[in-house]
């Protein structure tokens, strides 16, 4: 396992720091440029990183292609549920007053919280999804042949 | 014409003239390059300029980012640039990394059935397909595909 | 946001908009978060039933010209996105969630003969999504909106058409151009729309409607008409745009065919005379213009040359594509007259045509689905072997050419009546001309089917009643449509005389 040291050493280092990353643009989206899609292509990132350096399946053993085809599916369902929520207790779809009927405004804060976060879970999923399926192809050279 | 060519009138439509370089260019890559993989990166070049376009609009003349600050203490002097056209601009952002995906997806299929991803053999190999066709189904019914 | 301290409850009716839209777009992540292959057919044909039921029930509070606005997060238009539904809405939406609705029980029988079955939780939650974005784009009122949605559709549809690389490798090509020339003509779109937003400031149709009338004729107006015209046209298959139809029409699997050829084409229609009447209104100079000038000698041009090429086909599938693309020449050719007759004449063939070649194809993919294929020398002789299917083949023939007591007859006759009323008679004679020239090739199919000797081993079993039946429903569905003319020339009349009122009709 000599090989590509650097990047290994780096690489392990470097992929808790991109998750907390991500997870700080994702809940940072009302005060500074961030939210759901930027967070979720970062925290993707750091699965794509990992799998480029320590082999695609390393990867899949840490998040498996099953888990990353129903992560996509469940972000949607967050985010239809949020809107559905607020259909439920008598609000218009996507009405964020609903969470707080005293205060509206507060509301807005949960709801974006809660839709952001189905953004983010289905973006990261999607991404990961992405480099799975070109990667996982049988390579037209074998190593050898490199 | 209703216009002058000054030097204020250039600078003054710095982006439109950017947009419109951009957006040409996208186009003829989409339209010249033979290859598909760089028919994909003409249509994002295409695709980003239309963002340049729609972020460039925004920008109101010293306004600043259209945050209030924590406490709610809001001055009514300070100007802010207009956020719409930046949430658009997400918006159409993830349509084009979707589209390029997607593009890139029948790309990758294409290369596997038709063993080539330049425009000039695909078409060949599908006129040879359509020849064959029409020699067996055609000439059976006079007409031609 | 309500800023009323006492809110009101809405209602399950009240919440009938959003719950067209949410039906199907929630069916499809459940589709694949469920993944079991037996539910999912059954899911999807659950969820395109309801939103059927819900179509109908839009349709029927705002036949009588009333319009139903729903805002999305209890913002109110112009600031909040809102979904507006008046007649030419629901018309549009009750063709889309019906077609849908037949063309899954359709559906199973023949995606399990051209798909490998590991495929099929994917395929019905992409048929889930477009069916989503289609009605997305009829029923909202934002601008920016309609091309969201416009793209959740067309990617899904990129996907679907794909689908057909099973059979026949081409449809990889034939997705892959409409994904090149769909994305431009999108892009266009927003290029458009980004010019209607410099120009007025707002994305709301209602109130893009009363800024540029206030506003009158300026460059940026007309420029941003110009994008969306060909960014919509490239969508619709306007004739010198409209490459990409056919291979995609021949290469994808059967049930897609007749889901996109019945909708797709049909609903971007509908945003081409949302924008061109409700937005940008008749008195617009430049669009009277661009109309008489520009579409309307393209859709001249598309009536012949679309049915000459069609003639000249070798295979049935291609030959109706080609068809499809003569018909819109006929749906253009009624908006571009600019008269309530005219419009008339073209929302009720937008509804014949739809269900027309819904039938078509759906008899196009029986017959691929026991012969293998769709060319004329390998369906040869299958009249007497499958009766059922080749009868309602006949049916869709003759209501493609417009024979009377057939669909297809009423919005030919009314756009003759429209060309007539407004003076310009020669049009009439040409759109008889261009009727004749599909009786040549209809008569080849029928020729094919009835009068050629069957091949060797080709004694096909009629097809599963699971195909039979959403089949005749379509091909009764002609004639029915045919004799009884009140209701789709009702609708449509209601339809054009809320587009031709202008923001009048909007507000």
């Amino acid at each position: 396992m000599r090989h590509h040291l650097i990047l290994r050493v780096i690489t392990k280092l470097l992929v808790g720091a991109i998750m907390l990353f991500a997870f700080y643009v994702q809940f940072h989206g009302d005060f500074s440029p961030g939210g759901g899609f930027q967070a979720g292509v970062i925290m993707a990132v750091a699965f794509i990183l990992y799998g480029l350096v320590f082999s695609l399946h390393n990867v899949q053993q840490v998040f498996p292609p099953w888990l990353v085809h129903k992560l996509v599916a469940l972000g949607v369902l967050i985010y239809a549920g949020t809107g559905i929520v607020s259909l439920f207790l008598g609000y218009s779809f996507l009405d964020y007053g609903a969470f707080t009927p005293d205060h509206p405004s507060h509301g807005q804060h949960y709801g974006i919280f809660a839709v952001e976060l189905g953004v983010g879970i289905t973006v990261t999923a999607v991404m990961v999804a992405i480099y799975y399926a070109f990667a996982g192809r049988p390579p037209r050279l074998s190593d050898e042949e490199w | 014409m209703g216009f002058e060519l000054t030097q204020e009138y250039i600078l003054g439509h710095l982006n439109y003239w950017l947009f419109s370089v951009l957006m040409m260019t996208g186009l003829y890559i989409v339209v010249a390059k033979g290859n598909l993989v760089k028919k994909i990166v003409g249509l994002n070049i295409f695709q980003t300029s239309v963002f340049m376009l729609y972020i460039s609009m925004g920008k109101v003349t010293d306004g600043t980012a259209p945050i209030f600050p924590l406490d709610m203490d809001v001055d009514p002097d300070v100007i802010y640039s207009n956020p719409l056209p930046h949430v658009l601009i997400l918006t159409a952002i993830v349509v084009g990394v979707a589209t390029t995906a997607l593009g890139l997806a029948l790309i990758v299929r294409i290369q596997d059935e038709f063993n080539t991803i330049e425009e000039d053999d695909i078409l060949k190999i599908e006129r040879a397909i359509v020849q064959t066709e029409n020699a067996i189904h055609g000439d059976a019914m006079g007409g031609r595909a | 946001m309500s800023a009323e301290s006492t809110h009101v409850a809405m209602t399950l009716s009240d919440h009938l908009p959003i719950l067209q839209i949410l039906v199907p777009l929630v069916s499809a992540p459940l589709i694949v978060l469920i993944g079991s292959r037996r539910l999912t057919w059954s899911l999807a044909f659950i969820a395109s039933v309801l939103s059927f039921g819900i179509a109908i029930l839009l349709l029927m509070q705002v036949i009588d010209g009333s319009i139903i606005s729903y805002q999305i997060g209890g913002w109110a238009p112009p600031l909040g996105i809102e979904y507006r539904v008046d007649a030419t809405n629901a018309f549009v939406l009750l063709l889309v969630t019906g077609i849908s609705t037949l063309v899954l029980p359709y559906a199973r029988e023949s995606v399990k003969s051209e798909i490998p079955a590991k495929h099929h939780t994917l395929f019905y939650a992409a048929f889930m999504l477009c069916l989503t974005g289609l009605l997305g784009v009829t029923i909202t009122g934002d601008a920016f909106n309609v091309f969201v949605f416009l793209e959740i559709s067309s990617l899904s549809t990129y996907v679907l058409i794909a689908q057909g690389s099973y059979r026949d490798k081409r449809a990889l090509t034939a997705a892959y151009d409409y994904l090149i020339m769909g994305t431009i003509g999108a892009t266009f779109f927003v290029i458009g729309l980004g010019m209607l937003y410099m120009a007025t400031g707002t994305l709301n149709m209602a109130d893009l409607a009363d800024r540029i009338a206030d506003q009158g004729s300026n460059r940026t107006v007309r420029a941003a008409f110009a994008f969306i015209v060909v960014g919509m046209g490239l969508k619709i298959a306007i004739y010198p745009l409209h490459l990409w139809l056919p291979r995609a029409y021949t290469f994808a699997p059967s049930a897609v065919t007749v889901f996109l050829a019945a909708t797709a084409t049909k609903v971007a229609i509908y945003v081409l005379l949302r924008f061109t009447f409700s937005v940008f209104q008749p008195s617009f100079m430049f669009e009277v213009n661009t109309l008489e000038f520009i579409i309307l000698p393209f859709a001249i041009l598309a009536m012949f040359a679309a049915s000459f090429i069609a003639i000249f086909q070798n295979d049935f599938k291609r030959m109706l594509a080609y068809s499809s693309i003569a018909q819109i020449g006929y749906m253009l050719l009624g908006i571009s007259l600019l008269t309530e007759t005219g419009l008339t004449a073209a929302i009720a063939h937008l509804f014949n045509h739809g269900i027309t070649k819904a039938t078509l194809f759906m008899g196009v993919g029986i017959l691929a689905l026991r012969s293998g294929g769709s060319f004329y020398n390998r369906i040869q002789g299958m009249g007497k072997s499958m009766p059922w299917t080749s009868a309602a083949i006949v049916i869709g023939g003759l209501s493609l050419i417009g024979v009377p007591g057939t669909a297809g007859f009423i919005s030919k006759w009314v756009l003759v009546e429209a060309t007539i009323e407004k003076g310009w008679w020669p049009l009439s004679v040409l759109i008889v001309l261009s009727s004749l020239l599909a009786v040549i090739y209809v008569w080849r199919v029928i020729e094919v089917l009835y009068l050629k000797t069957p091949l060797a081993g080709t004694d096909y079993r009629e097809a599963p009643f699971s195909m039979l039946i959403p089949m005749w429903i379509m091909a009764l569905a002609c004639i029915y449509f045919g004799l009884a003319t009140d209701v789709t020339l009702t609708a449509s009349r209601a339809a054009a005389q809320g587009l031709l009122a202008g923001s009048a009709g909007m507000m």
